[in-house]
């Protein structure tokens, strides 16, 4: 998959790396800012 | 073929581990800056509320109705007590305890806090050391508290906030009480850390407008 990735980002090398460095971040920060707050309740709430 | 399967398993092991390590650093760090946002916000609508003059005589759920200032977590720390123990009251800042006493009363004034992630109000209630104050502030007066005892104790040792630390969920109070119960280890909701103690003195606002010295203890 990544490898796939890698392989279809446009541009040269430098151009490539920094789009799949934001990609990393935008799925770090759908992560930390919409996925875990919409799961959390889920569980057993810790005091 | 085996390869490629191996590959893909491999990216997905990779990931899922990433994601995990995520989760961590949300949990730890992510969910004290909504916490602390919350924790502002129900603070300044407190001092609102007392300025303005027309604080509610019982507060509603979720609702900030007094201040606990600790000098022993630092200089200054303080944080607005919610009414209320629920995870959503929690996020906001120290829930008290519904039917608990109120602050200064007679009875277990009692206290859950969130140890680590979503504000960590009381992540140092271990540090409290017995004769450490506590102050709680209401609109009209300082209830300054002395830290008697610190426990561990099983989650389900519901005694410790009876209106007698210990006593009958509907026993008689024998004093005037506070309690603080946090989670315990860190990261870990296996046993609770609980600290009890006893009021010392209720000063009016009137007379110490600035606090009472023990504020400035420690």
């Amino acid at each position: 998959m990544y490898a796939w990735i890698w392989r279809h980002l446009p541009g040269p090398l430098a151009v490539r790396g920094t789009t799949a460095l934001l990609l990393v971040l935008a799925a770090a920060a759908l992560l930390l800012f919409a996925v875990f707050p919409a799961l959390d309740g889920l569980w057993e709430p810790r005091p | 073929m085996t390869r490629t399967i191996l590959r893909g398993l491999s990216e997905l092991a990779v990931t899922a581990g990433a994601v995990l390590l995520l989760f961590v650093v949300y949990e730890v760090w992510v969910t004290d800056l909504w916490s602390d946002r919350a924790q502002d916000r129900v603070a300044e609508e407190l001092r609102e509320d007392w300025t303005s003059g027309t604080p509610e005589p019982e507060p509603d759920s979720g609702q900030a109705f007094a201040f606990v200032h600790v000098p022993r977590f630092g200089e200054d720390w303080t944080r607005a007590v919610v009414e209320g123990t629920d995870p959503d009251e929690l996020e906001d800042g120290p829930g008290h305890y519904a039917g608990s006493a109120m602050p200064g009363e007679q009875g277990n004034f009692a206290m859950a806090g969130h140890r680590v992630g979503r504000g960590s109000p009381f992540i140092a209630l271990d540090v409290l050391e017995p004769g450490d104050p506590v102050v709680v502030e209401t609109v009209d007066a300082w209830h300054v508290y002395r830290v008697t005892t610190t426990t561990v104790v099983d989650p389900s040792q519901s005694s410790v906030v009876a209106p007698t630390p210990g006593g009958a969920a509907n026993g008689e109070a024998t004093g005037a009480f506070l309690t603080m119960t946090t989670c315990h280890p860190k990261f870990s909701t296996r046993e609770r850390l609980v600290v009890h103690g006893e009021l010392e003195a209720s000063v009016g606002k009137d007379v110490a407008p600035d606090g009472p010295a023990a504020l400035e203890e420690v």
